[in-house]
């Protein structure tokens, strides 16, 4: 997974100030590893924090947008509210998870993007979350035997909350819904179509 | 009319069969109690939580919720956004803070949202239902209708992340919060002093897509609160509270353990100690049954103390 040996105009700490959400904050970590040690999911990240700070600033692109590790940010927001130069951390993970994604570079077999994309397309279609639907999407996502698999496993909780009135079986028929759907969706298009405009309109 | 009126923002969690439906109930039960009008904002949709970012690109994320936001004004002006769900609220409170941030991110957020023939003006204030009992109404007032003290029952405050991260409540710290151990304490119950996995993260959206790895906060967090004597976790997080009680099962499948720790929320206990019945606090909505609370609210209230 190693960048090509061009050592001349790298340039990806700018690209990632460009593109990234929050990007701009990078250039100010100042490597004291804070959020590493406050981090519930520290000990799965390949790269804390702090060290894909430095990647960026290193170039090393390949890296830092094929890895694993931004994808382990559970949104607990301890690291932001730790970091001594006050970095949005939380939100440049995610942001450096948008990207990567964006650019087809996340690692293809990620269990939260997957879960992500799911959510936000299950949100979007008709504005608000259908959780029978979301959870079934999730089982089945590795084909069906995987899903029935998974939800046999999974039964007993199924069933509890059934029990409790917290998951109920006519949702995957007729779940909540918005009421302006065809506006959402118009909405949700012009936003795309407004990112996508040139940053830097040529003068 | 009513006290205090406001606009709601339940989210998804906490439709009516969802999974936290019972935090709706007794959300209600207790805006009864203490006469706060709650309408919620028309054609309310979904914040986005803070998992969509693979999904969704940060303005189609905003625009989510400054919909909501629009809509809130138009229908519901002057009045404060009010949401239960942790996820909910941080999601538009951060989204109001970019947008008032960046006046080009506004003007971007409301082209897109002229397609559904909104406008945001960037004036509605966002708020949890903790700020509004604590700073709208105050300890004191909310144990005045206390009927029910809930004397005998130990709880583990567990405040969890969302709540309390990045904004948390006004005056509190985010190491370690006090205001769910007061809201505890002016109900008549028992806050399990010392209960060190208060703030810590149950896995949040990532207990579906790592499970694993959710799994260990959750034991700590149960087994901390046994440590401590508590008789029960209790919670103002929606998605801590799902998190927490359901995958008890699969912890002790999976280790051998035998926890069993019911997990409740604020609303509940309030409403139990209000003199709700259990039907009326969403007693009836949990996988490990709060025997204790449910007891509580069973017993005929012994005369206002």
């Amino acid at each position: 997974m190693s960048e090509p040996n061009i050592p001349y105009r790298n340039n990806f700490l700018r690209e990632v100030e460009e593109n990234v959400e929050e990007g701009q904050w990078v250039k100010m970590c100042m490597q004291c590893g804070v959020c590493a040690g406050s981090c519930p999911f520290g000990p799965h990240w390949a790269h804390p924090p702090q060290e894909l700070f430095m990647m960026v600033r290193a170039g090393k692109r390949a890296e830092v947008l094929g890895s694993d590790s931004m994808w382990m940010c559970t949104s607990c927001y301890n690291c932001v509210v730790r970091c001594p130069r006050k970095l949005p951390i939380t939100q440049i993970m995610h942001g450096l998870a948008t990207y990567s994604n964006q650019l087809g570079m996340a690692p293809k077999t990620q269990p939260t993007r997957d879960f992500s994309i799911l959510f936000w397309k299950n949100c979007t279609r008709t504005g608000r979350v259908n959780e029978l639907r979301l959870t079934l999407g999730l089982y089945f996502n590795d084909g069906f035997m995987a899903g029935i698999r998974k939800g046999w496993a999974m039964r007993g909780i199924g069933l509890g909350l059934l029990k409790a009135g917290r998951l109920n079986a006519f949702e995957l028929f007729k779940g909540h819904v918005c009421k302006d759907q065809k506006g959402i969706h118009a909405m949700l298009k012009k936003a795309t179509e407004i990112e996508r405009r040139p940053k830097h309109p040529a003068v | 009319m009513p006290r205090k009126e406001y606009a709601f923002y339940p989210g998804c969690s906490s439709q009516l069969r969802a999974s936290a439906a019972n935090y709706l109930t007794s959300t209600h039960s207790i805006c009864k109690t203490l006469d706060i009008g709650m309408t919620p904002i028309p054609d309310w949709n979904c914040c986005g939580a803070s998992i969509s970012y693979a999904g969704g690109s940060e303005l189609s994320r905003l625009v989510m919720n400054a919909r909501n936001f629009a809509l809130s004004e138009t229908h519901l002006p002057g009045q404060d956004i009010v949401a239960t769900c942790a996820a909910c609220w941080l999601g538009a409170r951060e989204a109001k803070h970019k947008l008032e941030a960046d006046q080009q991110l506004l003007a971007n957020a409301n082209e897109a949202l002229q397609e559904a023939g909104l406008n945001y003006s960037g004036k509605t204030k966002v708020r949890h239902m903790v700020e509004v009992l604590i700073e709208d109404f105050g300890y004191e007032a909310l144990a005045k209708p206390v009927v029910k003290p809930l004397a005998g029952i130990k709880f583990a405050g567990y405040v969890g992340c969302q709540t309390n991260r990045p904004f948390g409540i006004a005056g509190e710290s985010f190491e370690n919060p006090k205001y769910l151990d007061r809201l505890i304490e002016a109900v008549g119950g028992e806050a399990a002093a010392g209960y060190e996995q208060k703030v810590t993260c149950c896995g949040g959206a990532l207990a579906f897509s790592e499970t694993e790895k959710s799994l260990k906060q959750i034991r700590d967090i149960v087994e901390s609160a046994y440590d401590h004597g508590a008789d029960m976790i209790v919670t103002p997080c929606a998605l801590c509270q799902a998190n927490v009680e359901v995958y008890q099962s699969e912890i002790n499948k999976k280790y051998g353990t035998k926890l069993a720790m019911p997990v409740t929320y604020y609303s509940q206990l309030m409403a139990v100690s209000y003199g709700s019945n259990a039907k009326e606090a969403g007693l009836d909505g949990h996988i490990i049954q709060p025997a204790k609370l449910q007891e509580a609210a069973n017993n005929p209230a012994p005369g206002k103390q």
